[in-house]
């Protein structure tokens, strides 16, 4: 669970890693202010199955095809992911073309991250 | 009042008396101390509430035309947004500013920008409302330097700088520096304020923020009065007298959606504020003792579904907050949850509270509420709890030293996941999130409208900041920027040495790297 820029809100973030470890998934927090390098090799390094990014700055345009070019770059394509934050619609849309795997938006449940999680992501 | 007899009592050993009714609520009236139905005798009887909607995007150019649209429109005072390069102390052309300029507020990288940010508006007659943490001094030192061009004596002007480092530690996480150096910062403005700005408040002691991060009202109460108490306890380390300052903090408090929650959490606050500077430090002057704040309507309460409902919730938290006395007020726009306010959106959150003002007759009494049972009970509960926190808190040394041990922030951190499993078991409802899904395109869809901030922002501040550069005395830059790390490094107020820097056109980066060089920068330690 990564902040992405110099975005603070983590309330969101905090919380999903909550959830997420209540439901038995081992969640790193990788905390605020993380650039997409940063993010890509903690997550070489934990050996994640997942990177979730929570952006709700608006930066989401800069961010995500960055963090997508670092995965490809270190051949981790087989690393899910998803995006959480202030994304409208349009946006959400072309996220996933670029192979952003989902992108909740607010009102998103925490069952539904969770349920979208288990059932992309075989158990390690 | 009868005696009780002492064969009835609570288990806890409180007498209870044979019945309750109004002449044991003995409350002094609005204006008189502890202030708990209100500061002033008359309310808004005398003076209105000041209408003061959040507000900066893109570039400060496009900025100032909405200061203008809102001012022309009603609104009788100004608050300035800025974009997280500008919170965190980056120019617009810093790598970690790629594409954050402008999404979240106005940029401002230098004098320059804050001249364009006021151009046409008289800092004499409109008092000015800037939301900066700990970039607070350097933008304050700009605000102040573009009065000076006006002509407008700094005694004159009327405003308040956010400016609360200790809350950003605890929810909003907008830090640079560490606690300590921060507080120093803070510090030099509240020195320097009371000397030389009279009518203006250095600090404004925040709880909004404490809520958003998901803390109960009580929380967002208890730790909102005891950063105050921090910052009180440093100005007297100064060498201020109590009165020299305390009658220039000011207060800042969310609007949220429970009602009577919400109004017994001002009436605490300022019953709590009001016995602290009195009996915790013999303050003197009725002005100290006088708690004033500004409130804004939930942001957090506002919902992505069904967007129009979010006019209704902002109507109903405007409402607390005016029935519970604040002096100024900042509502919501209903694509709150999609992007910064369209104009549409904004101008009916401006219609909102001139609807209340002048349609709905609740600012003709004051406190109308008071004697209500139920708030009454409230605020009393209210203050107790709040006051036990605030005791904790000075139990473990202070909240510098809570924030180290991540006491408020774990305390956050439990209170919000815990409302978000009430939300998902659906003991709590939020209409049309988890109950009251219309599944009726037209007010389910996305607001129309909606305010898209591109890159072309980025491009033009980065233009301006190479022609800055080039244009200005560099020699001159370097010397202030020496002149105030020195400062920084000793004891003196750096105030002074900021506003040469922000003269010389030195840029916010610029000094900001000048202070971490001295001051290191602070990494938090997570509490999940």
């Amino acid at each position: 669970m990564a902040k992405p820029g110099l975005d603070g809100h983590d309330r969101g973030a905090k919380v999903i890693a909550r959830a997420l470890r209540d439901a038995g998934m081992e969640v790193i927090y990788t905390g605020l202010r993380q650039t997409p390098e940063m993010i890509v090799n903690a997550a070489l390094q934990e050996d994640v199955q997942v990177i979730g990014l929570s952006i709700l700055s608006g930066a989401h345009n800069a961010i995500v095809p960055r963090v997508l070019e670092l995965l490809r770059e270190k051949e981790m394509t087989d690393v899910m992911l998803i995006v959480g934050g202030i994304v409208p619609d349009e946006d959400a849309a072309a996220l996933k073309r670029q192979g952003v795997a989902a992108v909740f938006q607010p009102g998103a449940s925490l069952e539904a991250i969770v349920a979208f999680i288990k059932g992309a992501v075989p158990v390690a | 009042m009868k005696s009780a007899d002492p064969e009835f009592t609570t288990i806890s050993g409180v007498p209870v008396e044979p019945l309750y009714g109004p002449g044991d609520f003995p409350i002094p009236p609005p204006g008189d101390f502890p202030y708990t139905r209100g500061i002033h005798r008359d309310m808004y009887r005398g003076k209105l509430w000041t209408m003061r909607q959040f507000s900066g995007f893109a570039t400060p150019e496009e900025t100032n035309l909405r200061y203008h649209y809102l001012l022309a429109q009603g609104q009788t005072g100004l608050s300035v947004a800025f974009d997280l390069p500008t919170l965190m102390g980056y120019d617009a052309d810093h790598a970690l500013s790629e594409g954050e300029v402008g999404k979240c507020g106005a940029p401002v990288s230098s004098l320059e920008d804050m001249e364009i940010l006021f151009r046409g508006i008289p800092l004499g007659e409109v008092s000015v409302s800037m939301t900066i943490n700990s970039p607070a001094s350097v933008l304050w030192a700009m605000y102040l330097a573009v009065a000076q061009q006006q002509g407008v004596p700094w005694a004159h002007l009327s405003g308040t700088l956010q400016n609360d480092i200790l809350k950003e530690y605890i929810a909003q996480k907008e830090y640079i520096y560490p606690p300590r150096a921060s507080m120093r910062l803070v510090t030099d403005t509240i020195e320097f304020g009371a000397l030389h700005t009279p009518k203006f408040n250095p600090v404004s002691v925040s709880g909004y923020h404490i809520r958003e991060a998901g803390s109960t009202a009580v929380q967002e109460l208890a730790f909102t009065l005891r950063d105050g108490i921090e910052y009180v306890d440093w100005a007297l380390q100064r060498g201020l007298d109590i009165d020299e300052f305390a009658p220039r903090l000011s207060f800042f408090f969310n609007a949220h959606s429970d009602f009577f929650e919400e109004i017994a959490k001002y009436r605490a606050a300022r019953k709590i504020w009001a016995h602290v500077c009195r009996e915790r430090y013999g303050a003197k002057s009725e002005r100290s003792l006088k708690l004033r704040f500004h409130a804004q309507t939930a942001g957090c309460s506002l919902t992505w579904q069904q967007p129009y409902n979010n006019v209704v919730r902002t109507a109903l938290q405007a409402m607390a907050a005016v029935l519970g006395g604040a002096q100024s007020l900042h509502t919501n726009s209903l694509d709150e949850a999609y992007a910064l306010p369209g104009e549409h959106a904004v101008t009916i959150a401006l219609r909102t509270q001139q609807v209340l003002a002048f349609e709905s007759g609740v600012a003709a009494a004051p406190d109308p509420f008071g004697g209500s049972y139920f708030l009454e009970h409230l605020t009393l509960s209210t203050e107790a709890a709040a006051n036990r926190y605030i005791r904790q808190i000075d139990e473990m040394g202070g909240m510098i030293a809570a924030i180290e041990a991540g006491f408020p922030q774990t305390e956050i951190a439990s209170a919000s996941y815990r409302y978000q499993r009430e939300i998902e078991s659906g003991q709590r409802t939020i209409v049309g999130v988890n109950r009251f899904q219309s599944g009726v395109s037209q007010s389910d869809a996305q607001p129309i409208e909606l305010l898209r901030i591109g890159e072309a922002a980025t491009r033009r501040q980065t233009a301006k900041l190479a022609a800055l550069r080039a244009r200005r005395d560099n020699g001159n830059v370097q010397k202030t920027l020496s002149a105030l790390r020195r400062a920084a490094e000793g004891a003196d107020n750096t105030m002074p040495p900021l506003l040469d820097a922000v003269r010389a056109y030195a840029t916010l980066g610029e000094i900001c790297d000048a202070l971490r060089a001295v001051f290191g920068t602070y990494q938090e330690t997570p509490h999940i």
